[in-house]
């Protein structure tokens, strides 16, 4: 039915297959359009947010994307800055990911502002001293080059590609891609530090709160770093997902063992980084301003120091181990082990820095605030993944996102 | 004032007594009554109330006989920020200017039409001082009635706080600039819960002026940020370095240790410091 | 943003940000321009014509 669109030679399910899965996640979709819409017309009174919870699942979703999506920045500046020429058979998916999760970044943090129709404020009205003005700024700068790096993928589509001008333009854009990939990657160090920085500066919130170089606290450098070591790790948990679901290999294993190699050897310096910059926190920053280490993490339900082991320990220091040894790496298992613990490790850094920040009381007569968010958060949060998953299966039917298939097929 | 009047700049703050403060709230209501603060039909979930004077309960811990409890207002801290340069915590952070600290009043303004709701200042606020309006502010038929025509309602999605009055303040400099004077009396330019309050707990003024009441109470120390030098005054979270220009006197021990974080026989030993200064 | 918003002020933080923001807006948008001359003026030159069967 659609076979014309298929990349040629390329072995795709029947279309009813394929329309019935775009189905279910267009359901979910909807119900994700339905709570935006709700919280959209009646306002955050949608929410379980609060004023002890101004920022909260939506941040996190917010922060997390960017940090997994971080594999588009990272990817690039190595393939077409670095000029790691293997990488070029994965650049493609991480980009399609790049595009889904800042697309998705903006859409949650459209949904998230009090006055939506006043977003334009946080351009036109600029504080230059925000950390959330830089990141408005670059992230929406950044979403446009990755828009730019995702348009000669969709203009390689069988039949976009018989248009003159678009095979053309595909083949200019390729050209002078390292322009864009250059500007991407500067763009993108500089948001993915200024979310770290929307915590660090915080100097009212002794959890968040980091000294720093210049304007920037620590966690602008750390969220950077973090962002390059975990993002190649969430683009190889996909490209995973992908072969498990198709059955088929996509991508050859050496190209796969040389970015997990060098997402293992950049948790290994971020992990080394993380916890000199919690030793430090704990043993001068907090303590300078009265406070126990234990005071963030006792006397509460939820956040006891298993968090910080969790992040650190299990998902930061046991992939950095699984992924910078050959041996470890090699084993499939493994490998899926250690991609996974590392995606989960990031988003656990960034829930911390977003509702833990919050949760714990400041003034010595104040209380540990707990949240659960309502359902109209979650589906809304929820509405990305299933958007993912659509603009995925679209992306791998209809365009050549993994150059090695055929080969890979034809060996087989 | 008078044209070619630039002036001193003022530094309004607010001292409060913990020790005559009952709890009594009448802060709290004037204040609401004063800024046309909405309030909702079920006030049971306090998260999301606005309250820009907010009075906590604070206790000593101990069980019968010894127990002890003390009451403490809180508005807006309006801080000086670190190095008391006017970058609030709140200021600094937002990201539409939304929120200005004014360098003529030392007071942190809210510019309701300029916020866009994304709330990093209430994270911001270590003191819970700003509120968003999480409902369209509704008022039952016939109290539109009472609202104030000085201060304009604010609309669902945008955060506000205590002002300190701020329309208050106009009206005052705008008498003094009508009657060709360069400055207001103290006892122009008061906040609604600084009237309101029958204990005469609250104290509000410029803390520049030595004359001010305010700064008898306190001597804030202007090469410390403003720093209390009475020994019984103090600011809530004052190792932060926030520099709230809202100060805080008790007799009682406690109460002052409570105003900010210390570690294990941090409170003892910065004591026995201060006592040992008063003997010299 | 501009500097005929109220807000704008000639300092060195004005300068650096949106100094960097200006500059990376100039190189994407002056990027994307040529990229779409040239394939204009490939595509009247007749370059691409014929590519249909998806090979580069």
């Amino acid at each position: 039915m659609d076979s014309a669109l298929i990349p040629e030679g390329a072995r795709r399910c029947p279309f009813p297959v394929f329309a019935a899965g775009i189905a279910v996640a267009s359901a979910v979709l909807l119900w994700g359009v339905y709570a935006m819409g709700l919280v959209w017309i009646k306002g955050l009174n949608q929410t379980n947010m609060n004023d002890y919870y101004g920022f909260a699942l939506w941040i996190w979703a917010d922060l997390a994307v960017i940090a997994i999506g971080g594999g588009a920045f990272f990817t690039g500046l190595l393939r077409y800055v670095f000029g790691i020429d293997e990488l070029k058979h994965i650049i493609n998916l991480a980009v399609v990911i790049g595009v889904i999760c800042y697309s998705s970044a903006l859409l949650i943090l459209a949904i998230d502002i009090g006055q939506p129709l006043r977003g334009w404020f946080i351009f036109w009205h600029a504080n230059v001293h925000s950390m959330l003005t830089e990141v408005a700024f670059c992230l929406s700068l950044y979403f446009s080059v990755l828009i730019i790096e995702f348009i000669p993928l969709v203009l390689e589509n069988r039949q976009l590609d018989k248009v003159p001008f678009f095979h053309n333009l595909g083949h200019n854009m390729h050209g002078i891609m390292a322009v864009f990939a250059a500007t991407g990657a500067f763009l993108s160090c500089f948001h993915q530090g200024s979310l770290g920085g929307v915590a660090g500066v915080l100097y009212g919130r002794p959890f968040a709160f980091r000294e720093g170089l210049l304007i920037w606290p620590w966690t602008f450098f750390l969220f950077t770093w973090s962002a390059a070591a975990y993002g190649p790790c969430f683009t190889l948990t996909v490209c995973k997902i992908f072969e498990g679901v198709t059955r088929k290999k996509l991508v050859k294993d050496n190209v796969v063992d040389l970015l997990a190699k060098i997402s293992g050897w950049m948790i290994a310096t971020y992990i080394i980084a993380k916890i000199i910059d919690t030793i430090y926190w704990a043993g001068v920053t907090v303590s300078d301003m009265g406070f126990s280490f234990m005071h963030f993490y006792s006397d509460n339900a939820f956040y006891g120091v298993w968090i910080l082991f969790t992040e650190i320990v299990i998902c930061g220091i046991v992939p950095a181990i699984l992924l910078t040894v050959k041996r470890f790496r090699e084993d499939k298992k493994l490998l899926i082990l250690a991609i996974v613990l590392g995606t989960i490790g990031v988003c656990i850094n960034r829930w911390v820095m977003v509702l833990q920040v919050v949760a714990v009381p400041v003034m010595s007569f104040d209380t540990w605030a707990l949240y659960i968010p309502s359902w109209q958060e979650v589906a809304t949060t929820i509405l990305p993944i299933a958007y993912g998953i659509i603009v995925l299966s679209l992306a791998y039917r209809y365009l050549p996102m993994f150059p090695q298939e055929q080969e890979l097929y034809d060996a087989k | 004032m008078t044209k070619d009047n630039h002036g001193k700049a003022y530094k309004f703050g607010m001292v409060i007594d913990l020790d005559k403060c009952t709890g009594c709230g009448s802060c709290m209501v004037a204040c609401m009554s004063e800024n046309n603060v909405p309030f909702k039909e079920n006030e049971t979930d306090k998260k999301d109330s606005l309250t820009w004077m907010t009075v906590y309960k604070l206790t000593n811990g101990k069980p019968f006989p010894d127990t002890d409890i003390c009451y403490m207002p809180r508005p807006c801290m309006h801080c000086g920020g670190k190095g008391d340069h006017g970058h609030s915590p709140c200021v600094s952070v937002c990201p539409a200017t939304a929120t200005d600290y004014g360098y003529d009043t030392g007071i942190v303004s809210q510019i309701y039409t300029r916020c866009f709701g994304c709330r990093y200042c209430m994270v911001s606020c270590p003191y819970h001082a700003r509120y968003f309006n999480w409902w369209d502010p509704k008022w039952p038929p016939g109290m539109e009635e009472y609202l104030s025509p000085d201060v304009s309602p604010r609309m669902r999605g945008v955060v506000e706080k205590c002002t300190f009055c701020y329309h208050r303040y106009q009206e005052a400099r705008d008498r003094a600039y009508y009657e060709k004077r360069d400055t207001i009396a103290e006892d122009e330019y008061q906040t609604a819960c600084t009237q309101a309050c029958p204990a005469g707990a609250i104290t509000f003024g410029d803390l520049n002026n030595p004359d001010h009441e305010v700064y008898k109470l306190v001597k804030p120390d202007p090469h410390n940020c403003g720093r209390p030098r009475d020994p019984k005054a103090f600011r809530v979270l004052e190792r932060l370095q926030t520099n709230p220009k809202v100060y805080y006197i008790s007799e009682r021990e406690w109460v002052r240790k409570a105003g900010d974080n210390y570690r294990k026989g941090e409170w003892d030993k910065k004591n026995m410091l201060t006592k040992a200064d008063g003997q010299h | 943003m501009f500097p005929f918003c109220f807000e704008w002020v000639w300092d060195v933080g004005h300068y650096l940000f949106f100094g960097a923001m200006w500059y990376a807006v100039i190189i994407i948008s002056l990027g994307m321009t040529y990229c779409v001359g040239k394939s204009l003026v490939d595509t009247l030159n007749g370059k691409g014509a014929g590519h249909g069967d998806g090979h580069h």
